[in-house]
């Protein structure tokens, strides 16, 4: 009954090098139901494909076999050529020959070309009882949900939002802005960080289209893309910030000083406090674990002197619920910490400090006024030793990976301090200069020429102190000598990890991340942008290490990618999913244990298996964990699978 | 200064018998040098631990197995603790003295020690002494 | 608590303080420390070739001892015995082909050796099985007022594999001195190698290292260094006398196992600390600090 063609390609030798095709061609022309069956060089190209639509018109085919490479690469391609000649896109099966077939058995020709044949045979038995199917379709919630408030967050934002649509921006600071606002000067312009970013946050700030919850954490996710239920935790900030003015008066009287996070922890804020001046929202929080009410029941100075009545000891945790249709994950980054690097002290030495806090201390708003000094003792340090790659590329012991930012913040970092301590030197011990964007190069250039940075090549041993300085013992591999140094401060180019709790955050999201807790994105090379995880995308260092022109344009590629999402009426889900035969069905809920993508329920009245098939991926798990059978995979039947295993047996 | 590199300085038996001695893969050096910047006895070395590494993937046997540097290792094992890539220096050290000691050529001599010397000495600074240094 | 002892050869001669003040506290201790019969010497140092089975021997046969007295413990107090016993056990444990070539060639021995005995060194014990706050407890002269310098040496912390502490910062020996009242001395030198074997033949090599070491201890304010290896005891203390020859400038300072510091602070009677074996004389700074009476 079934009429199928097959066609076999050579992909040049990849597959004829090792397989007969033109034999195989023969053997299957004579195999129940094909109607015609040839091969030819390159089935993928146009001629391959325009010889696909014209055998099929010609001998009225209801169903393809291409034999080539792996579905991955051109599954779609076969199935958008066969649906432009009126066959159903799900009646083409692709049989792998090249993957799974000819590179793997490139040493025996004969065995290959018979496993070839049965690969063929069995991908026919297959398309025999496929069913023709369509793609389901969903509306879609065209509002995106962006989590994270640092520069990528900010970005992506404003670019939905101008592309017409909302957008819920969820950031766990009290204010937006991220790292990007720490920072001295950016490179390679030496641009104020500040003076370009807070133009961006006042228009996230005043955007119709951008509702913004600060002090805020996603919670929990449900559903599925063009569909997703957010449940956001707004954070007790025990200031009502519809009441407060932001007159700063509370800050101003309060008694309590404990180390500055946004300064690095060298300076101190209060336990009521607002980031920094620029600041959106400009509005405080109170730090329950310093405030000395939480703490020790006293004080409440703050409130006695708040004239519009806005501070609320007892206000609590509360939380909204938001439907978005896509996601931007864009959480960031830390750097790691210097206290796990031993033999550098661990964490020990005052005067040894790391990436950021040598930001706060050159940045002109920060606790030292854009002049470094010592965080011990507050004198500015005329010999300054920066080392490279402190924890990255260092596979024995801790990441594996270059962090790509330290060698240029590192250079910048020894020009601001030498323009600020024109009679101080800079060292520098590195392994690689990796100087590979825009103007960097020529950035670094000027560092060495301008500023006279002394670069050594090598790697630091060990550091310890030795009085009031701090002993260096490095390499120069250029000299082959020990280099040993006093130097008065020493700052660290810390590896570059994800921020704190993604790990944690992409669980409840369901999106993969690598060892290190980095997001994986679809394709490394392809698609750097969105996940595995229909509806997710990425934005930032949360990615991977990377520098601010980077953030900017993934943040911008990840919006146009929800933008281009939004811009469908309806969202079509592959149909190739799980399908309950409620006669056989009897509600056990093996399915459901099973399911990793929650998308099987047990109704409680009929005690059936309901599957939701816009969240059904398709994995296969639940029709293997079905003792009954009630449950299976459409078009991978238990019968097609099978007769799949005759046709190889 | 000149160094003229071919094949068969990069492929050969010398880096053969090292490899099966001391079973460390030197291509994973990447030349940081913190085994050099970290070693207690650099200062009396000729040629520093990490140019040792070196010295053996550009093929120079000779070089390397008439240097001070490797009788001077003192096997503190301090660079294996440090080196980034997990290279076992202590092990190619041990390695490039064997190839020498093997020949039954001794880099000490016991009747050089005075006798008065022998009987102050702990033992184990003798035994870990004739370890290191005698066939 | 019963655990079988190995020795070693050098505390047998020229480290009879380090081993009497040892057996001496753990005696007081409670613990029942069997020393192997037929032991022999481990072969320090440890053999890093791959292809060199006969210098495991050595150190395996001593295990077979341990297993001989139905123990699956021994505890060494020489570092250097420590990191060699560890090291071959640890080579057999993962190597089984290895650990059979050795049974076959001891076929003499009644017992075969299976990987399954634990190698300690008495600082593990001290911490594990007594404990720090225990042994506080049972001080009766306490070290107060004295300013030790640890001093910890490369074999007891490193390979990281077989170190007993975080080979960068490690703390053992300075929980131990605080528990016996001391104040200790922090100082960049406490992991830095003596020169270890190269004091046979390469005087002027050790002369150096010691130098920058002890040094460092007496420039952060240290009245002694305290020690747990027979060769960094000759190298920092028999070598002060060159030393002095070459840096005339040298104060000096006594050095002491840390053992006879324990055996003191415990009360016991000072002959089994054995400090006429000393190279640079303790009895001065022990004296100032009230822990010694008499001459």
């Amino acid at each position: 009954m079934s009429r199928i063609g097959v066609f076999i390609c050579h992909c040049g030798l990849n597959i004829a090098g090792s397989v007969d095709v033109g034999k195989v061609a023969k053997l299957i022309n004579k195999y129940p139901g094909v109607i015609y069956a040839t091969d030819y060089m390159y089935m993928c190209s146009e001629p391959g494909q325009e010889m696909i639509r014209k055998i099929v018109k010609e001998k009225k085919l209801d169903g393809v076999v291409v034999a080539a490479c792996s579905p991955t690469m051109h599954e779609t391609t076969f199935r958008n050529t066969v649906a432009s000649v009126g066959v159903n896109p799900y009646r083409c099966e692709i049989a792998n020959i090249r993957e799974q077939c000819s590179w793997v058995h490139q040493h025996d020709k004969e065995k290959a070309t018979e496993k070839a044949q049965e690969i063929i045979e069995a991908a026919i038995e297959k398309l025999r009882l496929n069913k023709s199917l369509t793609p389901v379709a969903f509306p879609i919630t065209k509002r995106a949900l962006v989590i994270g408030g640092g520069i990528a967050g900010i970005q992506a934002s404003l670019d939905i939002a101008e592309s017409g649509y909302e957008v819920i921006l969820v950031e766990k600071n009290q204010s937006i802005g991220g790292h990007m606002l720490q920072l001295s000067e950016t490179f390679p312009t030496l641009d104020c960080p500040q003076c370009i970013a807070t133009p961006k946050m006042v228009q996230v700030d005043q955007h119709p289209k951008i509702k913004l919850y600060a002090y805020s954490e996603v919670e929990e996710v449900s559903g599925y893309v063009g569909n997703f239920k957010v449940k956001i935790r707004k954070k007790a900030s025990f200031v009502d910030w519809d009441k407060c003015t932001g007159c700063g008066l509370c800050i101003e009287k309060c008694p309590r000083k404990v180390p500055s996070e946004f300064d690095e922890y060298l300076a101190k804020r209060k336990a009521i406090y607002t980031l920094f001046p620029q600041a959106v929202p400009n509005k405080p929080v109170i730090d329950s674990k310093s405030c000395l009410y939480f703490t020790k029941g006293r004080c409440r100075i703050c409130e006695k002197n708040c004239s519009v009545k806005a501070i609320n000891f007892e206000q609590k945790d509360s939380f909204v619920e938001e439907s978005v249709g896509a996601i931007i994950v864009a959480t960031g980054y830390d750097l790691m910490d210097k206290r796990k690097i031993g033999e550098y002290g661990y964490g020990r030495y005052e005067d040894v400090i790391d990436g950021l806090q040598m930001e706060r201390l050159l940045a002109p708003a920060g606790p030292t006024r854009g002049i470094p000094c010592r965080p011990s003792d507050g004198k500015v340090p005329k010999e300054v030793v920066f080392i490279q790659c402190v924890g990255s590329r260092d596979p024995q012991h801790y990441y594996p990976y270059c962090s790509k930012i330290c060698c240029m913040y590192t250079v910048k970092q020894a020009m601001l301090y030498k323009h600020a301590v024109p009679d101080g030197q800079a060292y520098v011990f590195y392994m690689d200069i990796r100087c590979n964007g825009k103007g960097y190069e020529e950035f670094l250039q000027r560092g060495l020429e301008e500023d006279k940075i002394l670069y050594i090549r090598g790697r630091v041993s060990k550091l310890f102190k030795n009085g009031d300085k701090i002993e260096v013992w490095g390499a120069d591999t250029l000299t082959g000598r020990k280099i040993e140094i006093s130097a008065d401060m020493v700052v660290l180019a810390m590896a570059m990890v994800p921020s704190e709790g993604v790990k944690k955050l992409a669980e409840r999201l369901r999106i993969a991340t690598d060892d290190y807790g980095f997001l994986t994105e679809a394709h490394p090379k392809l698609r750097p942008v969105e996940s595995l995880t229909s509806g997710y995308f990425f934005a930032g260092a949360a990615q991977g290490p990377k520098d601010i022109p980077e953030t900017v344009a993934q943040a911008s590629a990840a919006a146009s990618k929800v933008v281009s999402l939004f811009s469908q009426d309806v969202l079509h889900r592959e149909p190739i999913v799980a399908s309950v035969d409620e006669e056989v069905c009897t509600g056990c809920g093996s399915c459901e244990s099973v399911c990793a993508y929650d998308a099987i329920e047990i109704d409680p009245i009929k005690k059936k298996a309901v599957v939701n098939i816009a969240i059904c991926e398709g994995c296969g798990a639940c029709s293997a964990a079905c003792p009954s059978g009630a449950m299976q995979h459409t078009n991978f039947t238990k019968r097609q699978i099978f007769e799949m295993v005759d046709a190889f047996t | 200064m000149r160094m003229k590199i071919s094949i068969k300085n990069v492929k050969n038996k010398f880096l053969d018998k090292l490899r099966e001695l001391s079973g460390e893969n030197i291509y994973a050096c990447y030349q940081c040098g913190k085994c050099s910047a970290g070693c207690p006895s650099l200062s009396e070395m000729d040629i520093s631990p990490s140019e040792i590494i070196h010295l053996i993937k550009l093929g120079q046997e000779e070089e390397v197995l008439n240097s001070k540097t490797i009788w001077i290792c003192a096997s503190c094992f301090t660079c294996v603790t440090r080196c980034p890539k997990g290279v076992d220096l202590t092990k190619i050290m041990e390695a490039l003295r064997q190839i020498t000691l093997r020949k039954n050529v001794d880099h000490v001599n016991l009747s050089s020690i005075p006798k008065k010397a022998l009987s102050q000495f702990p033992q184990i600074a003798l035994i870990s002494s004739f370890r290191k240094f005698t066939a | 608590m019963k655990i079988s002892y190995f020795p070693g050869c050098t505390l047998k001669t020229t480290a009879k303080n380090f081993e009497e003040s040892a057996l001496a506290s753990l005696s007081f201790l409670g613990i029942d420390v069997v020393e192997l019969p037929r032991w022999n010497c481990c072969g320090t140092v440890y053999s890093l070739t791959d292809d060199d089975l006969m210098h495991q021997i050595a150190p395996v046969r001593n295990l077979i001892r341990v297993k001989e007295q139905k123990d699956t413990r021994v505890v060494t107090l020489c570092s250097m015995c420590y990191n060699t016993l560890k090291r071959a056990n640890n080579l057999v444990k993962e190597d089984e082909e290895k650990l059979n070539k050795l049974n076959d060639f001891m076929y003499r021995e009644n017992v075969k050796y299976d990987g399954k005995v634990e190698v300690l060194h008495l600082l593990e014990v001290l911490k594990n099985e007594v404990g720090f706050s225990e042994i506080a407890k049972k001080v009766k002269r306490s070290l107060k007022g004295l300013r030790v310098a640890n001093y910890y040496g490369c074999l007891l912390l490193r390979p990281p594999e077989v170190g007993l502490d975080d080979p960068e910062h490690p703390t053992i020996l300075n929980d131990l001195l605080h528990s016996l009242g001391a104040e200790v001395i922090d100082y960049p030198y406490e992991t830095e190698c003596c020169g270890s074997y190269h004091t046979v033949v390469n005087v002027d090599l050790v002369v150096e290292r010691a130098y920058d070491i002890l040094n460092s201890a007496i420039s952060q304010g240290a009245e002694a260094v305290v020690l747990s290896c027979p060769l960094c005891n000759f190298n920092l203390d028999n070598r002060q006398k060159e030393i002095k020859k070459k840096f005339p400038d040298f104060k000096g300072i006594p050095v002491f196992y840390f053992t006879q510091l324990l055996a003191l602070s415990l009360g016991l009677d000072e002959r089994v600390c054995r400090f006429e074996l000393n190279f640079v004389n303790p009895y001065p700074l022990l004296k100032s600090k009230h822990l010694i009476t008499g001459a």
